[in-house]
């Protein structure tokens, strides 16, 4: 998101101007709207749970209202990839895997010092090394480097090895400074600076970037304040106050695949293959610094491995690998190694945050503070308080994040930028709340929490792990304690409004959808098909998916979690141009007008007599010309206020997760047994690639609880496990049983009117395993990861406690 | 990586023959790759072994077990007649790294493996082990370092296999130019940094290890091995043991009769607990007795500034280890819980 710290609030009153109507007024989704229609029904709030409609005001161009899934064939079915065979045959070609005739390989010189000004650099060594074609720098003599890893520039040569090897023969004379690698050191007033000027950093479209108009003192900035009513008031209301401090640890993105670039820098026309999460974003930064014209850089993205927020743009490395290209005029491809990548390509910032909430005996909250000082390395974006401020109603509300600056590379929005952090903080305090005023975690939240969904998925998830057969802490006898804890998210539900499509059927009867929009893992190209192939009657494996490629309609960035939403209403509305167009010429053969007919099952009929067919092929073959194209992008959310290019849409979305832990007393070692992660989305697309975001989402979330962790030498400044044998992620042992639960849920909010998934599902893994642990064992451990270390002390520190 | 020769040898006398100054001998090639793509080695050229046939077989006999040094870990995990006699071997190799390595990764690779320390491992880090000034572990980032022998280098010694082998007082048979076998016991065989700074074990250049040799242990005596990871997939222990356990009696009033114990990830090399053995010795294995033995040895320890939770831990896995040895049980402890 492009601020992460955003109230989240008003998701509380979705829709002001529901009217419920009845069910059988939805029109049915397979033949054409009649013109004119500018008000539809849509299904409206949770299938199973509470289900009307609600009428919308719609453009002309739209098309009729779907059903739910239930009355839809394609949409909402389990549909396997339709890139499946060619991601597990390895015949997807991802960047790493182009390779253009020749094409010449790079190495980046970074930085080996923490914090330092350049006084030269001597490259002449290197010029002269086997195979080497062009040496390109971004840092001059003078300027300062604030980190290890820090990029500095790029050799490109014949091979890779001669790239790696003449990247060594660079000599680089340093003046060291002294450095900082700890933010309780870089907060201490004689502190060494990193920066003297006030630093503006723009966030990316994953979100990140330092909060602007805010004050800047020693390596500290900030306060990014909010306020809402009176919390010394609230707090003086109190029955109870619990009082904390909690911690988080930089945690790296770790892509499969790295980020990186092939680069073919040719007058009239700049190509590059990009590992990117917005093709679009390569292209705006590498056209802005080589003073090129947009429609000179074309960006290719076929398939994309992994980037959980750090893909955006050129970066570096892209415009290193532009230079060097430029200079050697031939093709350079840049992978940057695995250790460049914990260094320099981004990390979720730490935090440390001071935590205060008051509430009445019944539960009521009546105070939430939060203060947060978190480091995104020499990078802004440690905000965290979002989540304190959106999740729960409260009337007295004060949040205040500062980014402190270290030597170490910098932030980058990573999945839910701040929401794992504030919610892992927030949704233990609501815990411990709940066990000062003797309730029920559950039931303390179904008091405080206004969102319809939530208390619905609180109470599918608590019925799956039998929340109450939950023990007391240390009930079990033996070593190992068993224990169930929960926690919830809250996420935003926007859109891109650069999220074009086009449908072109072909008179062979063949359809393709068109959009620049990338797939990274989510799999919106089989969302896209499906959406297609529904408004057509097909099957999504009838429809051909050309995206990740400028040549294309602009598409969507893979940001905030927002590319379903903005896609495949986009993907439906252009099918659905297209099918007027082919209509106008076939209905005359079927003797119906337009909008007499359906499309369904291959079959093109009228919907009165459906004996009057045609196959979707013979009908095609009607066409009068080659292909006919039908276009479309993506307007306001239905119903919506005119707002800006990437604005949230009302209502946000989330989840809540159930989890079960074994802890092992004598070793400290936390087993995570089995999780049930219950999510709503809006309307679900594709169930299996839902599915698969979830599994991955609570992985990632139970790495980040347990494991995760960013080392930074205290005397050197080097990250020591820049590797993934150190940097420690969860393996496949360490995965526990995941049940998932795709809460239906509809908004009437565009013509697919889908939502977001990617984000949410990782928030509140890390919160829900902490509150397992402590009904487990009866300690509250209050930092992640909680590794065997962590756990041995903290139980050691309450035998402490229970003998004194 | 630099540039290299690579020659393939087809018996031990040629592969010797071949390892001139500069060379480095190949099994597995899963460290040694490693250490090439670190910078850490530096070999003109490679020797091939892992053709050498008769270096690859697993044999018992009335002697005992003869490890060949190109068996793999994987085929030492799934071993029936080293499962059931030399239990805590079988368990060590299949707790070792991860399935793909095991297949690869050699006996002899395994205990010839340079440490993992992250300052040893690092180019930018210039240590004592490498011939530097300092080991930067002991002021620095030291949660996985040595709680014993830890004041010149702070590394663990990295080899699982070693720790039971140790403890079941393992030798190895090393060959040198004109078929010279000399044969070391193991614990004498890996050496400290107050020995050699610079290595970790006593090879002498141009020898190979050609055989692992394990007496058949005394009827009764039964073994076990535990690894403590923070993951349970692809993680290095931060804490490991192997026990040998000879029995009196039976139940809650049986005793200790004879007892090797073996710490792994504590100390430069494995590192036997004498203290712990010499205090249970004759003694029933009550946990009160299991705890107050493993505290004799602890006593001795010297953690750095963030290794200290190393202490409960092994304290705790020793009481476990012993236990399981002496009730023979064939699943690693805690797992079926």
């Amino acid at each position: 998101m492009a601020n992460p710290t955003t109230d989240l609030s008003g998701a509380k009153s979705p829709e002001p101007q529901k009217k419920p109507v009845p069910e059988a007024a939805t029109p049915n989704n397979t033949g054409v709207k009649e013109k004119g229609g500018e008000r539809e029904a849509y299904p409206f709030g949770i299938v199973g749970a509470k289900l009307e409609t609600v009428e919308r005001n719609v453009g002309k161009d739209e098309p009729p209202a779907w059903g739910t899934n239930e009355k839809l064939a394609v949409v909402g079915k389990p549909t396997p990839r339709v890139d499946g065979r060619a991601k597990v045959t390895g015949a997807a070609k991802y960047t790493a895997d182009v390779k253009l005739p020749g094409m010449l390989y790079a190495r980046m010189i970074t930085s080996s010092e923490p914090h330092a000004t350049i006084k030269s650099i001597d490259t002449s060594v290197a010029e002269k090394a086997r195979g080497v074609k062009a040496v390109h720098l971004l840092v001059k003599d003078g300027e300062k480097v604030r980190f290890v890893g820090q990029p500095i520039g790029a050799i490109a040569a014949a091979t890779q090895a001669d790239a790696d090897d003449a990247a060594r023969l660079v000599k680089i004379k340093y003046d060291t400074m002294d450095f900082v690698t700890s933010v309780d050191r870089a907060r201490e007033p004689e502190a060494p600076l990193i920066y003297k000027e006030n630093v503006q950093q723009k966030g990316s479209a994953g979100g990140g970037g330092a909060a602007s108009g805010v004050e800047q003192k020693g390596n500290v900035r900030g306060p990014s304040k909010d306020v809402r009513g009176d919390v010394e008031k609230g707090l003086k209301e109190a029955d109870a106050v619990i009082e904390a401090k909690y911690s988080t640890q930089v945690q790296t993105h770790c892509p499969l695949e790295t980020h990186g670039l092939v680069v073919d820098y040719k007058p009239g026309e700049v190509t590059v293959y990009a590992s990117t999460q917005g093709t679009g974003s390569v292209r705006n930064e590498i056209a802005e610094v080589f003073g090129l014209k947009q429609s000179q850089v074309r960006v290719i993205t076929e398939y994309m491995g992994g980037g959980f927020g750090a893909k955006f743009g050129a970066q570096p490395w892209g415009v290193l690998a532009a230079h060097l290209s430029k200079k050697a005029k031939a093709p350079v491809r840049l992978m940057i190694d695995r250790r460049e990548e914990h260094l320099a390509a981004g990390n979720r910032p730490s935090s440390n945050q001071q935590v205060k909430i008051g509430a009445k005996k019944d539960g009521t909250l009546t105070a939430i503070q939060f203060i947060n000082y978190g480091t995104g390395g020499v990078g802004g974006g440690a905000g965290a308080t979002g989540p304190a401020r959106g999740m729960y109603k409260c009337d007295n509300v004060l949040t205040e994040d500062y980014d402190v600056f270290i030597n170490a590379g910098p932030a980058a929005a990573f999945r839910a930028p701040g929401h794992p952090q504030g919610v892992f903080s927030l949704e233990q305090a609501i815990d411990e709340l709940a066990e000062k005023l003797n309730m029920d975690p559950l039931a303390l939240r179904d008091k405080i929490d206004a969102h319809d969904a939530r208390r619905e998925e609180r109470r599918i998830g608590a019925d799956k792990i039998n929340w109450s057969a939950r023990k007391p802490a240390n009930s079990d006898a033996g070593p190992v304690k068993r224990g169930v804890g929960v926690a919830q998210a809250l996420w935003f539900r926007g859109h891109d409004r650069n999220s074009q499509c086009d449908v072109r059927i072909s008179k062979d009867g063949s359809v393709e959808v068109l959009s620049a929009v990338q797939d990274i893992g989510g799999g919106i190209r089989t969302a896209l098909a499906q959406c297609v192939a529904e408004e057509l009657g097909l099957k999504a494996s009838d429809v051909i998916t050309k995206i990740g490629d400028t040549h294309y309609p602009p598409g969507a960035s893979s940001g905030g979690s927002m590319t379903t939403n903005s896609m495949t209403p986009v993907a439906r509305n252009a099918a659905f141009h297209a099918k007027e167009k082919l209509l106008e010429q076939v209905a005359p053969a079927l003797n119906a007008k337009a909008e007499e007919i359906a499309f369904a099952d291959g079959k093109v009929f009228v919907k009165s007599d459906p004996n009057r067919s045609l196959s979707f092929k013979a009908a095609c073959a009607k066409l009068n010309s080659d292909a006919i194209t039908g276009h479309a992008n993506r307007g306001e959310d239905y119903d919506a206020a005119v707002g800006g290019g990437r604005r949230r849409g009302s209502g946000g979305a989330g989840g809540v997760q159930f989890v079960q832990v074994a802890v092992d007393t004598e070793t400290g070692k936390i087993k995570v047994e089995k999780v049930v992660a219950v999510h709503d989305c809006g309307r679900p697309i594709n169930p299996l690639t839902l599915e698969s975001q979830i599994n991955g989402g609570v992985i990632q979330g139970i790495s980040y609880a347990l494991y995760e962790n960013r080392i930074l030498d205290r005397q050197t400044g080097i990250q020591v496990n820049a590797n993934l044998e150190q940097y420690k992620i969860l393996g496949t042992m360490d995965c526990p049983e995941i049940e998932t639960v795709i809460l239906e849920q509809y908004w009437g909010k565009s013509s697919s009117d889908a939502g977001p998934i990617g984000e949410p599902a990782t928030i509140p893994t890390s919160a829900a395993i902490a509150n397992a642990v402590y009904n487990a064992i009866g300690v509250r451990i209050r930092e992640i990861p909680m590794t065997p270390a962590v756990v041995l002390k903290a139980l050691a520190d309450q035998k402490k406690v229970a003998s004194t | 990586m630099n540039r290299f020769e690579y020659a393939d040898a087809a018996t031990v006398e040629e592969a010797i023959q071949l390892t001139v100054k500069g060379s480095a001998v190949k099994a597995g090639g899963v460290d040694l790759l490693d250490l090439m793509k670190e910078r850490l080695a530096t070999p003109a050229r490679l020797v091939n072994i892992r053709n050498i046939k008769g270096l690859d077989e697993i044999r018992i006999d009335g002697d005992g077990l003869t490890i060949g040094p190109l068996v793999t870990l994987a085929q030492i995990a799934a071993h029936e007649g080293i499962k059931q006699k030399f239990t805590a071997v079988a368990q060590a190799a299949g707790k070792a790294a991860t399935p793909q390595i095991r297949n690869m990764a050699t006996a002899g690779g395994n205990l010839l493996q340079r440490p993992r320390c992250w300052y040893f491992r690092n180019e930018l880090t210039h240590c004592r082990k490498k011939g530097g000034e300092k080991c930067f572990a002991q002021e620095g980032e030291n949660q996985y370092h040595a709680i014993f022998n830890n004041e010149l280098c702070a590394i663990v010694h990295p080899s699982a296999l070693a720790t039971p082998l140790i403890a079941m007082v393992a030798t190895v048979e090393l060959t040198g130019a004109k078929n010279e076998k000399r044969s070391v016991r193991l614990e004498e065989f890996l050496i400290l940094p107050s020995e050699d700074l610079h290595r970790e074990n006593a090879l002498r250049e141009g020898e190979i290890l050609t055989a692992i040799k394990v007496p058949n242990l005394a009827a009764g005596a039964r073994s076990y091995y535990i690894k403590q990871g923070e993951k349970e997939s692809y993680d290095w222990p931060i804490a490991e043991m192997a026990a040998v356990v000879e029995t009196e009696g039976t139940g809650e009033s049986a005793t200790c009769k004879s007892l090797s114990l073996v710490l792994g990830a504590a100390a430069p090399v494995p590192h036997r607990a004498k203290e712990t053995e010499a205090k249970l010795k004759g003694q029933p294995l009550t946990r009160d007795n299991l705890l107050a033995a493993a505290d004799a040895e602890l006593a001795t320890a010297k953690p750095l500034a963030q290794n200290a939770y190393k202490i409960p831990l092994f304290r705790n896995l020793i009481a476990r280890t012993i236990l399981a040895a002496a009730k023979n049980e064939t699943t690693q402890a805690g797992e079926a819980q």
